[in-house]
Parts: structure tokens; sequence; C-alpha cells
């Protein structure tokens, strides 16, 4: 096994809190691979943090859940090594000492806080529960406990939160009362499963510090599970990286970061996109390129705006919260895209980002203002009347587990839009093989299902999909944040290439300012429906007008680790 | 459907008990005239005699063998039931579909108009029309699809309603197809899997309906069936136990051998559901 090269400092750690050895998991017979989890190796030392990095697949989740024995036994069971807790292995230990252990030595927080926070129960409850559980103290002395802990993980009002149920806060803090509850019994090790996977970018880099300031205060171990390369540069101190169950490298974060040894985890490196601004295009010598897309003061709201609290809740003012007030999703915005150029519009979730995009592409219907497509106005139009300008603008979707039809074959996939067009069968057939060479598939794929691809393979049908009606726009939601790493820089080039070779004009839509630093030489920002700054990718980096902007790209995390050696690009805050 | 489903679904020792039974059935049923060349009307024997004395399965009070009923009725049974669940899972889909598929108004209208139907005590409904609509085949085959479509619309709904917001039938939305075709060719076909394991389910109870009208003498005038046969034989239930017991047990055994295909049916196609 490559692990056990390099790893000498590693192996050799002063004090471990935990130390697996050999640890082996089996997949049941049916799986593709006999064991998830191949005898693997790592410590984790007192108040460090250890990332485990690997891809979808790669059996981390399994291998932290097998510390804690969450397994779906007997499916996945240990089938070899030892887990060793300050020498006590958690391998072999009954499950009584296991329920101690689990919440007392070490606790575990969880990638979704809204699906692991029981919803009928305040959140104030589900702690002091914890408590009750693992000690004999009285009701005053566990809520004095339980409010402490939420002061530690700075939720606002803590006396207020305890009565609190999960959908009356916000993603994140649920997250904090995730940690607070991690943290309550103060364990000796925290195991976290990509906890801000699931959070916005600000609200992670918020979440990323609180972890590490707590881990400094109450000298906690820190086993942190992540697929992304930038939350490791931020926090860890040592890296391990996995791929189909084995330890590929393992060693300090400094020098697995700069100086990666395995090949694998250069790839890995080398597919996180940097932040470095494209350049701009050459100035096109032929002409300034015309307006191909006009938005004007587009507005639309969710929710019932008119009609206002109901006649009950009239009457008997104070009870219940009645209907939720009316969301201007989208709040006049106004916009314009030259032809050939491409905008990404970046923003958190509920910033009115996908809704904007959906307008344009007449899966919803903007309440006022306008919207040009080369000269044709779309909003108002009727589902028969958007039928001829279908073959303007495509949209690439965001999961591509869910944007392709399960029973349908890929070549009927992606002819269907040309069929629907006018063009015949055969012929669209013929495109569409083309297509597929040209999204970097094999043209024998068009008389395979779906099923039958990986998540990037069928990403790139969906793209061929929306190449086949030859399309002026191309929208793209989200097409790689459902991705694994390795493969999303990929989808990113070909959707980059795909542009230059067809004259598209690329609207992108991300959270990610790396993926929008790739593919974009323009950046729009939005925030809660309303545009806040706009301009060239390498303007907006290098000069944020907009608070809101700079807050964005001082939370997009592994920003110093990315600066070396690029000036261009952006400094983080306070520099 | 994939091999992995056969070997899921035939690999699972209640279905291929319930399938054997089913088969048989299904072969009496079709193989009547053969297995039993006579009238199930005519009387072949004296009355009462026992079984296995002359008679397989003896004769009634009037001395028609039971035998002779029991392929015969089967005939009568299945076709009511199977066609009266066609009927209603057409029905019942189509309008699910549509409510689906539409929302808002249209899908207020029609479920308004399921409501209306499941609010009715169905046993009692399915009576009314028949003796409404005077007995005959038809009427019991109107009947009970009249009172077993709704929960077929309400699982249609529910399935139309979850994949209409699925991000390929979006797709489909911007290429510009039609709704009908997005209905029929996208959604549909995806929606199937619950649809035939709820059809298979109302088989079981379409037979029990059948033979509780039947029993009530509601049913199809001059075709044998198990339920006409229960009511016939009740009240010599004391002296000749066998001409309720034998078509009752071909009731149960039917009725529990379409569940049993029915569950794993359900079993194969929603892998991920299975209760150990």
């Amino acid at each position: 096994m490559t692990g056990s090269k390099h790893p000498a400092s590693a192996a050799t750690l002063a004090d471990p809190v935990l130390e697996i050895r050999d640890l082996s998991v089996a997949l049941p017979a049916w799986a593709d691979r006999p064991l998830a989890v191949k005898s693997v190796s790592l410590t984790v030392g007192r108040g460090e943090t250890l990332c485990v990095v690997g891809e979808s697949g790669s059996g981390k989740s399994v291998m932290a859940r097998s510390i804690l024995r969450l397994l779906p036994e007997p499916h996945l069971r240990i089938a070899g090594g030892q887990i060793l807790l300050d020498g006590e292995d958690l391998a072999r230990a009954d499950d009584r000492r296991m329920r101690q252990i689990r919440g007392g030595e070490i606790s575990m927080v969880f990638q979704e806080p809204m699906v692991s926070l029981n919803p009928l129960m305040t959140v104030g409850r589900q702690i002091d529960e914890i408590l009750e559980v693992h000690t004999n103290w009285s009701k005053a002395e566990r809520r004095r406990r339980v409010i402490a802990t939420f002061e530690d993980v700075r939720l606002p009002e803590p006396e207020r939160i305890v009565g609190a149920y999960p959908h009356e806060l916000s993603g994140g803090q649920r997250q904090r009362v995730m940690i607070a509850m991690s943290l309550v019994l103060e364990p000796k090790l925290i195991i976290a499963d990509e906890p801000t996977t699931a959070l916005d970018v600000t609200t992670e880099a918020q979440v990323l510090t609180l972890l590490k300031e707590l881990q400094t205060k109450h000298g906690t171990a820190l086993l942190f599970i992540t697929h992304n390369f930038g939350v490791v540069a931020e926090i860890a101190d040592r890296v391990a990286v996995m791929r189909y169950g084995e330890l590929v490298e393992y060693g300090p974060a400094a020098e697995v970061l700069e100086h990666p040894q395995h090949p694998y985890t250069r790839a890995l490196i080398d597919a996180v996109p940097s932040l470095v601004p494209r350049k701009h295009p050459k100035p096109d010598a032929t002409a300034p390129s015309e307006s191909i897309l006009m938005v004007r003061a587009l507005e639309k709201t969710y929710g019932r705006a008119a009609s206002g609290p109901n006649w009950l809740a009239r009457v008997l003012p104070g009870l219940g919260r009645g209907r939720r007030s009316a969301v201007k999703a989208v709040n006049r915005v106004d916009l314009e895209i030259r032809r050939g150029s491409a905008v990404a519009l970046v923003g958190e979730s509920g910033s009115g980002k996908s809704t904007l995009a959906r307008c344009l592409i007449g899966l919803e219907q903007a309440d006022a203002g306008s919207a040009m497509i080369a000269g044709d106005e779309i909003v108002g139009l009727s589902r028969s009347d958007w039928r001829p300008l279908r073959s303007r603008v495509q949209m690439v979707f965001q999961d591509p587990f869910a944007s392709l039809n399960p029973r349908t074959k890929v070549g009927d996939i992606i002819a269907r839009g040309a069929i629907l067009q006018g063009v015949n069968p055969e012929t669209a057939m013929d495109q569409a093989r083309t297509l597929l060479g040209l999204v970097g598939l094999d043209a024998r794929a068009a008389e395979r299902y779906p099923h039958e691809f990986s998540g990037g393979q069928r990403q790139r049908i969906g793209i061929a999909r929306a190449l086949a009606v030859k399309p002026e726009i191309l929208i793209a939601d989200e097409p790689v944040s459902a991705l694994d790493v390795s493969v999303q820089k990929q989808v990113l080039d070909l959707l980059d290439d795909l542009r230059r070779q067809f004259g598209l004009t690329m609207l992108f839509i991300t959270h990610d300012l790396r993926v929008a630093a790739h593919v974009c030489e323009e950046i729009v920002v939005l925030k809660n429906g309303t545009i806040v700054e706009r301009g060239m990718t390498a303007d907006i980096f290098a000069n944020p007008q907009h608070d809101y902007t700079r807050t964005l790209l001082a939370s997009v995390p592994g920003r110093n680790w990315q600066r070396r050696g690029h000036p261009e690009a952006p400094a983080p805050l306070g520099q | 459907m994939s091999t992995s489903f056969w070997i899921r679904f035939l690999g699972n020792p209640r279905v291929l008990l319930g399938l054997i039974w089913l088969g048989l059935v299904v072969i009496g049923a079709l193989a009547a005239p053969l297995i039993a060349p006579v009238d199930p009307f005519a009387i072949t024997g004296k009355p009462f005699v026992r079984p296995m004395d002359g008679f397989l399965f003896g004769t009634d009070s009037l001395g028609r063998s039971v035998w002779a009923g029991l392929v015969h009725g089967a005939r009568t049974t299945l076709l009511i039931a199977v066609i009266a669940t066609l009927v209603a899972v057409a029905f019942g889909g189509m309008l699910g579909a549509l409510s689906g598929f539409y929302g808002g108004l249209v899908d207020n209208l029609l479920m308004r108009i399921t409501e209306f139907f499941q609010t009715i005590p169905s046993f009692i409904f399915a009576i009314l029309l028949v003796a409404v609509l005077s007995p005959s085949a038809t009427s019991v085959v109107v009947a009970i699809a009249t009172v077993s479509w709704p929960p077929i619309a309400r699982i249609v709904r529910a399935e139309v309603m979850s994949l209409r917001s699925r991000e390929f039938i979006q797709a489909a939305v911007t290429l510009g197809e039609r709704d009908f075709v997005i209905l029929f060719r996208q959604i549909l076909p995806n929606a199937l899997s619950p649809l035939i394991v709820t059809g298979s389910l109302l088989v079981a109870t379409a037979i029990l309906t059948e033979s509780a009208l039947s029993f009530l003498g509601l049913g199809a005038p001059n075709f044998m069936s198990w339920g006409f046969m229960i009511g016939a034989g009740r009240s010599f239930l004391r002296d000749a136990w066998w001409l309720v017991a034998i078509p009752g047990i071909a009731i149960l055994l039917t009725v529990l051998s379409i569940n049993l295909v029915g569950e794993g049916l359900n079993d194969a196609l929603n892998p991920r559901l299975r209760t150990p």
C-alpha cells in the first residue's frame, strides 16, 4: 500500500486520542467491491484536526461511521483491525459501552442539520436529553449548561433559542445547534461528516472559524470529512486522502497541499478551480456585439401578497402566525447580456438567481417587467407562444441524476429537441451521435440508458441535449455543484470549449466564486432578488465595491492557499 | 423489466407460492370445459353426495357437481374481477394524471369528485348500483369499477405531482414538448410501478366484492360463481359443509395469493422500501 511509505511523521504522533489500525469494513456480497474501507491506519492527536478527503464512494464516511459503530449492520460490518480510543478497542466494545462513548467521548456532526434534528422537539430539549442520559445533574444545572453551550457556539439570544424548534432557525443556526450538541459533554473527539457542505459560503466560513476556535478553547480533537480542498486548506493540521477505500496519502497539511506525492492527490488539488479571474477575451475586432438578452425591471413574487391574513387571523390578531408574507424572489432586476459573452449570476441560496433563470427560460412566469431575447418579448408568453423561441435558449440542469428520463435511451433524449423543431428523426439521431462525440462520449452511448452512466457523463448528456436545438443562449443552473471535484473541472472546461466553438452566449448560475471565475468574464452578484454589483470578473475580484461582494470573496474557503503565486487573485479582507 | 427485477421477484418464496396457486386457478378457469365438461347448473347426480364419493367435491342440494361449479365459477369471478380492475385503473389513472399534472382548479375539481365517491361506503354503493342497473355481468363490472377507482386516482395523482417537478420534465418543457406527450411519454411510464402494485392488489378486492354481491344474489345471473355457491349452500352448512367450505377456501387462497404476489411486486419494484 502506498500509504505506508510517507506518513512516518504521522504514525509516530506523540499523544494520540484515536488510533485506527488496519481497519477494514466489509460491504455486502452484491456491492461492486468487497471492502468499503481497506486496512486503513490513522491517528488523531489531542487537539488536532485531521481532514479526511475523498470523492463520493471513497469510503471516507463509512470509515468515520465505523468509529462510532453506526454502520447499517449486518450489511456493512467491521471485518478487521482495531479502533483505539485512548487504548480501548471500540471495534470490540459491547453495546452498553458504545452508548456511553457516543455523545460522551466521541460525538458526531452530520451534513444536513435539518434532517439530523427532530422537528417535533425544541432544540434546547434535544440537547438537554443528551445531558439527561449521560449525567445525573438537576434540571436547572442542565439548563444552565445548555445555555452556556449555546453562548459558546455564538447563537444569538440563547435563552430564546433554547425554546425554538428546528424550523424556526436558519441553516447556519441549525448547524451551530448541532455543534453545540456535539460539544455539550466536552468529548475527546468530534467527528464532522461534511458539516458545511449544505451551507452557504458565508455561513460555511463562519462555521469553520467557530469550529477552529472551539477546538482551541476546549482542546478537542477533530476528525473532519470533506471533499473540498479549500476547506482542508482552511482548517486541517494533517490530511488523509482516500480513494476506493484505501488511504493513498497521509501527512501534514502544508506538505500534502504544497507537495502532493500521490498522482491522485495531485489530480484532486489541480481540479480545484483557481480563484484567478479569467482574462478578458481579446477585444473583438469585428463589431461591438449587440445585446442578445435584455431584462428590464423584472419581478417575480412568491406567496400571497394581496390577500393578507385570513378572516380568523384578522378576528383574533396575535393567534397563529398566519401565512408567510410574500417574498420578492426577483425584485426589479435589470440585466443586459451581449452576444457571445459569458456571465455568471452569483448569489447564495434565496438570492433569486435560479428564479431569474427560470423566468428567462419560461419555466416560471414573471409578474412584471420585460425580458427580450434577441428582440422578442418573453414575459407574458403562453406555453404555445414560447414554442418557436425554444430553439434560442436552452438550459443545463443542476442534478444529472434527476434531469434525464430513466426510461428513455440517451440518443432519444438528445434527439427529441431537434425533432420537435421539425428535423426528421433520422437526421436528428445522426446529430445526436455527433453531439455525443463533441461532449466527449462514445457515439454508441446513444443506444444505452441514463443509469449506465456516471454523474459527470450524465451531465455531458444534459449538455448535448441542450445543444441539440442549436440555441443562442445557454443557461447553466449550477451544472457542477452535484458532481465530484475531479469531474467538475472537466465539465466546466467542456462548457467553455463548446461555448467558443458554437459562439454561445452563456448565463451561468452558481454559488461558487471559483467556478464563476473559471468560466465567466463577467459577474453579476445577486442578493435577496436584487443585483448588488456587476462588472468584469477581474475588476470585481480586484476591487469589490459592495460589502456583500467583499464578504462573499472573503468567505471562499482556502483562498489564502490558492493566492500564493497568483497576485491577481483577490486579497482576503483587511489586507 | 430488468433481469435483477425478475431475480428479486421470483426469488421470493411467497411470490412463488402465490404464483403457483394463481396459475392453477387460471388454468382451471381456462380449461373449464375440458376438465369439467358439464353445465355447472345441470343436475348430474343425487343431492348431497359427499366429496370423493363419485364426485371429486361432492354435489349440492340439487345434485349439481361442486367441482364443475368451482372451475366454471373461477372463470366468472376472475373475468369480472380483472375487467373491473382494468376499468378502474384506466379511469382512475386518467383522472389522477390530469389532476396531478395540471394542479390548481382542475385538481381541485377532480379531487372533490373523487372524495365524493370515497365518502360513500363502497360495498353499499356497489349493491345500490347493481340493484339500480339490474343484476347482469356488465352491471357487476360497472359497480366494482365505480367503487374502486378513487384510490388509484389518488396514487397516480401523488406520483405525477412528484414527477412533474423533476428536472427531466422541466427539460422536456424547455424543449417545447406538448403537455400530452410529456404526460404520456415521460411521466406515466415512470409512475407505472406503484400503479401495477395497487392494480394487482385491487384484483383481490374485486374478487371479494364480486363474491359478496353474488352471495347476496346480486351477481351475474346464469353465471356460476364462487360467491353464488356459498350463498346457495349456506342453509345446509350443518349437513353439507363442503358446499360452503370448498368455494370459501378457493376465495381465501386466491385473494391471499394475489396479495402475496402484489407485495412481492412492490418489494421487487421498490427494493429500497423492502421490510426484512
